[in-house]
């Protein structure tokens, strides 16, 4: 499946995907101003950008072909869709217990505390192709592609 | 710590209202003229810090951002402007020698802008290049003065030449005065439109070894970088004497860009000052010089064109006629406008001449001694687009080095702080956190749809001319005219004036 | 008389002739061709190219000359003593044709190089380059003076008016030639001068021409490296030099000298097979200043052939036919079925390639040369 890759020698630690992911997201997803300015409250990015010195890179979920998460999920909230290949999260039966939190190996789903949900990458799905985060960033170090895994 | 009297250069203006705290700005200043009032929850500024670059401007995703000229108005001084004031304030700070980077930004006439081409009307068709084939090949090198036929055959083979699909390549830019994605953006962006870059004085990167073929490797007066398997790697050798910017100079890059990759590049100590001296130490006169010409031949096997880079000064045209006397393949010259990595202000923007006199004046020269056609003129320093390449070209160049411009393509904003090895665009900086911010697939990217785009251009204006082919086009001075010229200006440039 | 710098643009009438036997036949044909395409040319300039009409004379050079004053006249033939053996010399005969007014003295000479001339020059200069490089001198130097055609066994016809009143006027019936060319001049402006006319000649070139060369800015400046003025009103002159250069000084065969001035496209080339494709791509790289680019079509011809060719893309009609021992070229097929009504083929050329007629002899010859170098 195509999915988000990083070449962290191009990435230049700016957080644009962090800014239109949450637009993305948000009540307002093709309109930058208004998701921030009118868009309270913000949701939480789905993705973030580590940084170690001159090394940054933007992080999110692998979406895996076996997920530790959906398998641990005790609502059945978490599901890998069979066509897409997208770990999506059914957000109505999320009850934020934290348990993907501590199954993800990569570390790559955050706690929405406000609303007492998960939330993770959904590859924008409902947003459009490729997903706001790649299509926006400024030095295509964030790329949207099938690779052999 | 007495105050300084320096005042801001640009003001950096905000609009609140498209704010969106995001700090892309901030983290992309590496001036550090942004920064995020937590109490206030808004972006503030330090506009001294400021240099004109745009990085913020551009990346800002919601446009709220402009830089304007600082307001601030000294009296009114015809003699005495802002920048010499400035100069003097800094000079009295420092005590030190002005330093600079890119062209040369006097206001001193632009001939280019005062050539116009001619197009064909009903005693000659023009040209549609979508429709028509129109050709820009160039052979760069020697020519014989005969070709010698036997028997329908060819009896000696051409000398060594560089094959350019279009006749613009990118100027001598080293390694250590750009950055590692700043040259590979260059060398690929020439393997891919059939033309050339060239090192400069920083050697040749091992990972830019497989760019040979598009590769002009250039020895100067440091030899930084120079081994037998450099002059083998490209496909020609240029000798630098001079530069357009700073003619009569050296160069100077400081220790501290000196890392690890320059370093093994340029095959000098990691950190060490790498001083590349004024004159080639076994260089003092002409015959020196062709000594050098044939040693590199000797060292390549004469298989490889070795051309000379000089700088457009007063008396070009006989140093360019004895630069081809001494067996250089090709002159490169190098006009006042030239841009530069670093050097001092008085001498980029006083010493020199313009590249359009020089030329006029070289071709000339060459062709009043009946040697024009045995060696290739490329010329540089103040190539602005397609037109400039077609105009050069009419008055004699074979094929142009455009610097400024490609490094315009790869995303510079002409802020002239190259040498401070802060730059934001990941372009003139060995600094790990600015120079990823070049990706070399869009710098290359960039850079081949500049060529393209000229290319594109030059065919159009050829056709326009009715001639179909580039070299009909080369040294056809009938096809300028000068508008707004003095008869002397006219005559240097051996042009007619518009309506003559 | 004449230093213009530049030219002017003008479209034209050509038309052309030979015997490849050699044999030799008076101007009336040459005539009725041309005249044919009337419509083609404005009376502004006609024009004639003879050889084979001086067999008494065939080891001297003809100079055609145009006067404007006797002063003219006086200077040059001073120069013309001074570095020749003039044997012969007189007005060119004409007779009165309403159509044709004011013309200049037109007065030929039949001269040799002096011997202790040839020895001073010897080194340095052959003959030709000798008697050239006066032609040159004379055209720049001496005012009111211009010459015509100074080839051996020649001589151009030409003038201000319609081609077939000039052919009148010269009485071109009188002279008997194996190679005739002519013109037909529609000039877009014109200072009404005779040396404007076509044919343009230097030594044995002859050169009738239709179109214009746009490249002629970059072909004149490199001619001149080379000592060629390119001293007249039009670009025609260039194509002579051009060709003088590549075969007389720089000693191509024609063929070849063809494939530079009509240079295949660089995507041909690349076709070609690696012997062919080094070569062209030799003679482009090192020509390439000399490719003649915009519409044309030409007739070239010397004392052993003619050659008509047009611009590599075609922009300017070109028909070539053969009957027997004759070759016939002209811009329209017209002006050849009103010659020989029948000829055994007729075509049009592509653009680029090629006709060539040359004398029998001196294919001959070549053989013969070609065989012993064997």
């Amino acid at each position: 499946m195509k999915k988000v890759y990083v070449r962290e020698e191009y990435c230049i630690g700016c957080h644009l995907c962090e800014v239109y992911c949450v637009m993305a997201h948000s009540r307002y997803p093709h309109d930058l101003l208004k998701a921030f300015k009118k868009g309270d409250p913000l949701p939480l990015p789905r993705l973030w950008v580590e940084e170690k010195g001159p090394l940054t890179f933007a992080f999110q979920c692998r979406h895996c072909e076996e997920p530790h998460c959906v398998s641990a999920c005790i609502t059945g909230a978490l599901q890998k869709d069979t066509t897409t290949g997208v770990v999506t999260c059914e957000q109505e039966r999320c009850v934020g217990c934290w348990t993907c939190v501590l199954a993800c190996t990569y570390g790559a789903i955050r706690r929405d505390t406000k609303n007492g949900k998960m939330v993770k990458c959904d590859l924008c799905s409902n947003w459009g192709e490729p997903p706001a985060c790649v299509y926006y960033c400024p030095n295509e170090a964030l790329i949207f592609v099938e690779r052999g895994e | 710590m007495a105050l300084s009297l320096l005042t801001p250069m640009f003001k950096v203006e905000r609009d609140e209202e498209l704010c969106i705290q995001c700090k892309v700005c901030m983290r992309q200043c590496v001036n550090g003229v942004h920064w995020y009032d937590e109490e206030e929850d808004r972006m503030r500024c330090d506009h001294k810090k400021c240099v004109g670059c745009h990085r913020c401007v551009v990346l800002c995703p919601t446009g709220a951002l402009t830089v304007k000229k600082y307001p601030l108005e000294f009296r009114e001084n015809a003699h005495w402007t802002l920048d010499y004031i400035r100069s003097i304030y800094l000079q009295a700070e420092t005590g030190g020698i002005l330093l600079t980077g890119m062209g040369n930004d006097r206001p001193y006439p632009v001939y280019w802008d005062h050539m116009v081409l001619n197009a064909s009307q009903v005693t000659n068709p023009s040209i549609d290049p979508l429709r028509e084939p129109m050709e820009l090949k160039t052979y760069l090198g020697r020519k014989p003065k005969a070709v010698e036929i036997k028997n329908g055959k060819l009896a000696e083979k051409l000398p060594p030449q560089l094959e350019l699909d279009v006749p613009i390549m990118f100027s001598a830019m080293s390694f250590g005065s750009i950055s590692l994605n700043a040259v590979k953006s260059l060398a690929q962006a020439a393997r891919e439109t059939g033309t050339f870059f060239n090192t400069g004085e920083g050697g040749l990167h091992r990972d830019l070894y497989e760019y040979g073929a598009n590769t002009i490797v250039q020895v100067a007066s440091g030899r930084f970088g120079v081994d037998p398997d450099y002059l083998k790697a490209g496909a020609g050798i240029e000798i630098k004497i001079g530069q357009g910017a700073k003619p009569g100079i050296g160069g100077h890059l400081p220790g501290e860009k000196v890392g690890p990759e320059v370093s093994a590049t340029r095959m000098i100590p990691l950190g060490s000052d790498a001083i590349s001296p004024a004159p080639h130490h076994d260089i003092y006169s002409i015959e020196d010089l062709r000594q050098l010409i044939f040693s590199l031949k000797e060292a390549t096997n004469y298989e490889k064109p070795v051309g000379v880079k000089i700088a457009a000064v007063h008396n070009v045209a006989a140093i360019a006629s004895g630069i081809a006397r001494a067996g250089a393949d090709f002159v490169a010259i190098d006009g006042f406008r030239g841009g530069t990595g670093a050097a001092p202000l008085r001498t980029r923007d006083n010493v020199g001449i313009p590249i359009e006199f020089a030329l006029a004046a070289v071709d000339e020269r060459l062709r009043r001694e009946g040697i024009r056609n045995e060696v290739s003129i490329v010329v540089g320093g103040s190539i602005r687009n397609s037109a400039d390449v077609v105009k050069a070209i009419a008055l004699g160049a074979d094929a142009v080095y455009i610097g400024t411009a490609a490094l315009i393509a790869l995303g510079c904003h002409l802020c002239q702080k190259c040498n401070t090895g802060k730059c934001n665009w990941g372009i003139a900086t060995q600094d790990p956190y600015l120079v990823k911010r070049l990706n070399p697939e869009i710098g290359a990217r960039r850079a081949a749809n500049l060529i393209r785009a000229w290319a594109h251009e030059i065919k159009e204006l050829l056709g326009g001319m009715g001639i179909n082919a580039i070299e009909s086009l080369r040294g056809n001075r009938l096809m300028l005219r000068g508008i707004g010229l003095n008869e002397k200006e006219l005559s240097i440039l051996g042009i007619k004036a518009a309506g003559e | 008389m004449g230093n213009f710098c530049e030219y002017l643009p003008s479209g034209c009438a050509i038309s052309g002739i030979i015997n490849k036997k050699g044999k030799r036949f008076n101007g009336e044909r040459i005539l009725e061709s041309i005249a044919v395409m009337h419509e083609r040319s404005n009376g502004l300039g006609g024009g004639f190219a003879a050889y084979g009409i001086y067999p008494e004379f065939k080891d001297h050079y003809a100079l055609h000359v145009f006067y404007d004053s006797e002063k003219a006249r006086t200077d040059t033939e001073q120069l013309l003593q001074e570095r020749f053996h003039v044997d012969e010399s007189g007005p060119v005969p004409t007779r009165p044709v309403r159509a044709i007014t004011r013309p200049p003295l037109i007065w030929r000479y039949f001269v040799q190089v002096k011997p202790q001339q040839k020895e001073k020059q010897i080194f340095s200069v052959e003959a030709d380059d000798y008697l050239v490089a006066t032609v040159m001198e004379i055209n720049e130097k001496i005012p009111g003076a211009f010459v015509v055609s100074s080839g051996k066994n020649m001589g151009v016809f030409k003038g201000v008016g319609y081609p077939e009143d000039i052919g009148e006027f010269y009485r071109i019936d009188e002279y008997q030639g194996y190679i005739w060319t002519a013109h037909g001049r529609f000039p877009t402006n014109t200072p009404g001068w005779w040396g404007g006319a076509h044919p343009f000649t230097l030594l044995d070139w002859s050169v009738v021409h239709n179109g214009e060369i746009s490249s002629y800015g970059a072909n004149k400046r490199f001619l001149e490296m080379f000592g060629y003025c390119c001293t007249l009103q039009t670009d025609t002159e260039v194509i002579t030099y051009v060709f003088d250069f590549l075969v007389r000084k720089q000693g191509l065969p024609l063929e070849l000298a063809v494939k530079v001035v009509a240079a295949p496209l660089w995507s041909e080339i690349e076709l070609l097979d690696p012997e062919q494709k080094e070569l062209l791509t030799t003679l482009r790289a090192v020509y390439g200043n000399l490719l003649l680019n915009g519409p044309f079509s030409i007739i070239l011809a010397t004392g052993r052939e003619i050659l008509a060719l047009n611009d590599r893309i075609k922009l300017r009609p070109l028909t070539a036919a053969e009957k027997g021992d004759e070759l016939y070229v002209a811009s329209e097929e017209a002006a050849i079925r009103k010659i020989c009504p029948h000829p055994d083929r007729v075509w049009m050329p592509d653009g680029g390639e090629p006709v060539i007629g040359r004398l029998q002899e001196c294919i001959e010859k070549e053989t013969t040369e070609s065989a012993e170098l064997a």
